[in-house]
């Protein structure tokens, strides 16, 4: 019909998008403003969080091959995105990670024994202290973000100042339950971050192929909710950004969404994906010139923050942390049937009571 | 003390349990200032603010993301689903999610969380409004379902539901809304769980239902009774788990079994107890067990739902049938 331009009305919200950064490729900063709020010693402390992820992602990759550990979604390349949002968040704020997240899930205060439990499929790696806010990985993709508005409402309910924060990759948004999460957290004004990790691919579906939209922050427009991208290869990018919507959702102003641009440098998971099959050689590596590390290590060694020598040392810390947290592992009791039964319900139904006998006497013998 | 209605009886559950304990929340879609679609919420929210009686987005997976949350951040949530046709929208929160939850995190944490919602057929509703789908609940580890016949039961049973600490998905037959009223207590009052209720005595055959179809077993055990035959009529009330003790007393007793629910054959709760009956209570029967349920299609056009709903008659001669093998 004549008079109506659509495409002009549809790049109304296409033509806005601007990605934020502070860091380039070459460890420079870009954007003095957006800068972090933090000192020297922290930003040290931030990069060797993201080098013990790094370290975490090569050791599990190795304990799944040996058949040490089970489950694992990489994270390596990540970094920044997991890392750098995680740093911004106060101990009692709310988790809600998705499967790839476990990285943010420990640093959150989730031992690392617990968090191999979980991979390897033991019961006791979900077994979470009733003061650590934080959900175990979600499987299903979305419903951490449904959940994540309901949490951030009783957070508001209770008057707490915390915030409920949570992640799902580019594909999950493609799932009715991420504009339902987003919606209701925008109706009810609820403290929720929302953090959607683009790096790309929902396993090999291309991101182009999710969507119409230009941008995933975009998506925010129709929940009414601020939404920003950033580059999720830049920490300290990711870092203010998850800053400044904690502050702004925790002052009551309701819920924020947030799309980092990223890459995984692995496959999907360790369960027989094969990148080469929908990725180039060539996409691959140009990702890999914006590895989040680099360009940390990058601008740290220009102000002499930070040194090969260091980060040998540190390596070898994380290594044994990790040993350390193998030793439990492997040291967890043997699950128990009966044990599960006595988990389902808070009254044991006669039904069940029944199974929970015949189970233990079976475990007795 | 005085006669009243199901729906009058489920808004006072509601109304004492709001009162009795601050972190009891119901919401959902049109229960705030319009008290719901069939006034289950009426007046709530002017009595307990919106804060604690309020109105969502028309989502039904964002009502159960908001009932996973709240119950995570120490709430009571009793959401609404406006019509249980809507559930598959909702299956993942309810059955992926929150009825796993304890089980998931190794006990450390309870879902107190009662669902609430209309079903049933026989007031002419578009479609996906009145199917009978608590045979998906019942299938669902870590749920109970729950199911009233009456509104003496709905109070009684509601407010137990709303005080357990695991989750419950409670189904409110609408024709029960209106059509029956029983003498229902003022005061707070409970039904347990978990047990079923012999709601008429019998020697001869035990008519096992749940919802309106025991309004119905107990219409034709009066007419069964005036030729004769004296049949006892067990009233489920929770589906799942199943009461196996009261059950097998009334198998035991009887020695003649005939199943009644609303839902189809091949859904509903029916094949449960027919299960147990056959493992733990095959050796007191003296006939085979006799079923009376839907045909397996999807429920029907509103317009030939009498046709399609067992009834009365259906009952009668099914019952007939078993007695007399």
């Amino acid at each position: 019909m004549a008079g109506i331009d659509f495409d002009k009305l549809k790049n109304i919200v296409d033509d806005k998008f601007e990605t934020v950064r502070v860091l380039d490729n070459d460890g420079n900063v870009v954007n003095k403003d957006l800068f972090p709020d933090l000192s020297d010693e922290q930003i040290v402390e931030l990069f060797k969080k993201m080098v013990w992820s790094r370290v975490l992602n090569e050791r599990s990759t190795k304990l799944n091959r040996q058949g040490r550990l089970g489950f694992f979604a990489p994270t390596a390349g990540e970094e920044a995105s997991q890392i750098g949002s995680e740093f911004a968040m106060e101990k009692e704020d709310y988790i809600l990670p998705a499967y790839r997240d476990v990285p943010q899930l420990v640093l959150h205060g989730l031992p690392l024994y617990k968090a191999f439990l979980w991979s390897r499929g033991h019961v006791d790696g979900n077994k979470y202290p009733e003061n650590f806010n934080a959900l175990p990985p979600q499987i299903i993709i979305g419903a951490q973000y449904v959940q994540a508005a309901g949490i951030a409402l009783g957070l508001k309910k209770k008057g707490s100042k915390n915030v409920a924060y949570t992640y799902t990759g580019d594909g999950g948004t493609s799932q009715g339950d991420f504009y339902e999460g987003i919606n209701f957290a925008g109706a009810f004004k609820a403290p929720a971050i929302f953090v959607v990790q683009n790096n790309g691919y929902a396993i090999s579906v291309p991101r182009a192929k999710q969507t119409a939209a230009k941008t995933l922050a975009q998506k925010g427009v129709a929940a009414g909710i601020p939404f920003v991208q950033v580059d999720g290869m830049d920490a300290l990018a990711m870092y203010s950004v998850m800053k400044a919507a904690r502050e702004y959702a925790a002052a009551g102003n309701g819920p924020v969404l947030i799309e980092t641009l990223t890459y995984r440098f692995g496959p999907h998971t360790l369960s027989g994906d094969d990148p080469k099959r929908y990725r180039t050689a060539e996409e691959e590596q140009e990702w890999k010139e914006k590895d989040p590390l680099i360009r940390m290590r990058t601008y740290l060694d220009k102000k002499g923050l930070w040194s090969e020598e260091k980060e040998k040392a540190w390596t070898e810390e994380v290594n044994k942390e990790i040993d350390e947290a193998m030793v439990l592992t492997e040291k967890a009791p043997k699950q128990k049937v009966s044990e599960y039964l006595k988990n389902v319900f808070v009254d044991t139904p006669a039904t069940i009571q029944e199974q929970i006998d015949k189970y233990t006497k079976k475990e007795a013998e | 003390m005085a006669k009243t209605t199901m729906i009058k009886a489920i808004t006072a559950a509601m109304d004492e349990e709001l009162k009795r304990d601050d972190k009891v929340l119901v919401f959902g879609e049109d229960v705030g200032k319009n008290g719901g679609v069939f006034r289950a919420t009426d007046g709530l929210q002017e009595i307990y603010g919106e804060d604690r009686v309020f109105d969502t987005p028309l989502a039904e997976s964002g009502i159960g993301g908001l009932a996973a949350g709240l119950a995570f951040t120490g709430f009571r949530p009793v959401p609404e689903i406006q019509f249980f046709g809507f559930v598959f929208e909702v299956m993942d929160s309810i059955a992926g999610q929150i009825s796993r939850e304890r089980y998931r995190m190794g006990a450390t944490r309870k879902m107190p969380v009662t669902f609430r919602a209309p079903f049933g057929g026989g007031v002419h509703t578009p479609e996906l409004h009145s199917d009978s789908l608590e045979g998906l609940m019942a299938q669902t580890p870590g749920l109970r379902v729950v199911i009233p016949s009456g509104p003496y039961d709905a109070k009684g049973l509601l407010i137990s539901a709303i005080r357990s600490d695991d989750p419950v998905v409670f189904l409110e037959h609408m024709k029960l809304y209106r059509s029956v009223k029983e003498e229902v207590p003022d005061e707070a009052y409970i039904v347990p769980l978990d047990k079923a209720a012999v709601k008429r005595e019998g020697s001869d055959v035990s008519i096992i239902t749940y919802g309106y179809m025991v309004q119905e077993s107990l219409k034709a055990a009066e007419d069964l009774a005036k030729e004769g035959i004296n049949a006892e009529v067990v009233d489920l009330r929770t589906v799942s788990p199943l009461d196996e003790e009261t059950i097998l007393a009334s198998v035991k007793k009887t020695g003649r079994v005939v199943l009644v629910q609303e839902a189809q054959a091949q859904a509903g709760i029916s094949p449960a107890v027919a299960s147990l009956i056959a493992e733990k209570g095959i050796l007191s029967l003296e006939a085979p067990i006799g079923r009376v349920s839907a045909p397996d299609t999807p429920y029907p056009f509103s317009e030939a739902e009498s046709t399609w709903l067992p009834n009365k008659k259906d009952i009668v001669e099914k019952v007939k049938e078993v007695v007399n093998f």
